[in-house]
């Protein structure tokens, strides 16, 4: 059973990269990779995000809007994206109030990166995948901690490359945007060799 | 009217665009493309969410109280979202599951709200529903090029329709791999956008 939920967690992190195997998360993930310590900020607050929402949402999909959950014969599942998208705002607006109040630092750092977790694709992604395989309420909990963690993982290593190629010569018009898209690719590649990894 | 609302619906499809210059709603350009058809069900789905939500938003903008209008706009987004994912599973089943969970995804995607909030909240309902069209347009410009070219040189193929036989199949071309994996996007988008720097020199990034 422990193997079971390793594996998941190792998949999530690695071999399903959120951002770089299926590029979820990606305009926060261009946007704040400036610096590596507000990227590290950002990758928290996505674990932590994550780490609760995903097993929420998969409690509400099983015990409330599969078919024949609460109900027998009636089919809520058209109410997902409603649903999971409410309990991603609820979750992200109390993660705001708790950094104002313990990390003022941090928040002011994240800025208004904070609240637009709510639209950040990797979190409803994480739900929406977990309906889509079948995860339970345990499963979703390993699996959006490792998604997340990917998640951070791959944000920090951006912002690292980032701060360094600051003093290379990039082509003026591939400058910023450009040469990002261009290493974001590379890292994707890179990320492929966890791949041929079987769990 | 009639210059501005030309302005409104094109200006996006270059000078604004939407992947390429304001960096919104990437997640989804990257992960559709490696074949057209879903490129394109992908775009004609986007495009009708921006252009709906925009005009329904423009409609009530004087009745939202501003600290509850992300939940609001969020709401009749992720309505508007699941009218299309019903209409797709009722009428493309196969190409909607190839979409898998990337139809749900247009909810966060960063140009409806980015749309809704920059411009639907300031102006009145045509040019809202004009501007929405026009930055959908602009979003499948990128997604069908990119979905054009991955095709082509991944498989042969434009639509599913071999146009370069492949040599595993008798013909002459030998498929780029790289093309259906999903660094590929990057890649292109990245050129992409050295192209419309280069053209255009105006949105180069200071150093």
């Amino acid at each position: 059973m422990f193997e079971h939920y390793l594996s998941l967690l190792v998949k999530a992190t690695f071999i399903e990269n959120m951002a770089l195997a299926f590029f979820l998360g990606m305009c926060s993930f261009l946007a704040v990779s400036q610096k590596v310590k507000t990227a590290i900020g950002l990758g928290a607050a996505v674990v932590f995000v994550l780490t609760v929402t995903c097993p929420l949402n998969a409690a509400l999909y099983h015990y409330v809007l599969k078919e024949g959950a609460l109900i027998e014969g009636v089919d809520l599942s058209f109410l997902n994206f409603l649903t999971f998208i409410g309990t991603i705002a609820a979750a992200v607006q109390v993660v705001e109030m708790a950094l104002e109040k313990f990390a003022p630092a941090l928040h002011a750092a994240l800025g208004v990166f904070l609240p637009l977790i709510a639209v950040n694709c990797a979190i409803l992604g994480a739900s929406l995948f977990m309906v889509d395989r079948d995860y339970y309420v345990v499963d979703s909990l390993f699996f959006g901690f490792g998604s997340g963690l990917g998640f951070a993982l791959a944000i920090a290593a951006l912002a690292a490359i980032r701060e360094k190629m600051r003093y290379s010569d990039v082509p003026p018009a591939l400058r910023g945007l450009g040469i990002t898209f261009i290493v974001t690719g590379l890292m994707a590649i890179g990320f492929m060799m966890f791949g041929g990894i079987s769990l | 009217m009639a210059s501005k609302s030309k302005e409104v619906l094109l200006d996006p499809l270059l000078n604004t665009n939407p992947i390429a210059v304001q960096v919104l709603g990437i997640c989804s350009a990257l992960a559709v493309t490696s074949k057209l058809e879903t490129a394109v069900v992908m775009s004609i789905a986007l495009t009708v969410v921006v252009a709906l939500s925009n005009l329904s938003i423009s409609l009530i903008r004087d009745y939202i109280p501003s600290s509850i209008r992300i939940i609001v706009q969020l709401t009749i987004i992720a309505s508007l979202v699941i009218i299309t994912d019903q209409v797709l599973k009722a009428f493309v089943y196969d190409v909607a599951t190839q979409l898998s969970v990337f139809v749900g995804l247009i909810i966060t995607n960063c140009i409806v709200m980015g749309r809704a909030e920059a411009f639907a909240m300031q102006n009145e309902p045509w040019p809202s529903f004009v501007d929405g069209v026009g930055n959908g347009l602009g979003y499948s410009l990128i997604l069908i090029s990119v979905g054009f070219v991955r095709e082509l040189l991944g498989s042969g193929a434009v639509f599913g329709v071999s146009v370069m036989p492949l040599v595993t199949e008798g013909g002459w071309y030998t498929p780029n791999g790289l093309m259906v994996l999903s660094p590929a996007a990057f890649f292109l988008i990245g050129v992409a956008i050295w192209i419309m720097r280069t053209i255009n020199p105006d949105l180069v990034e200071e150093q």
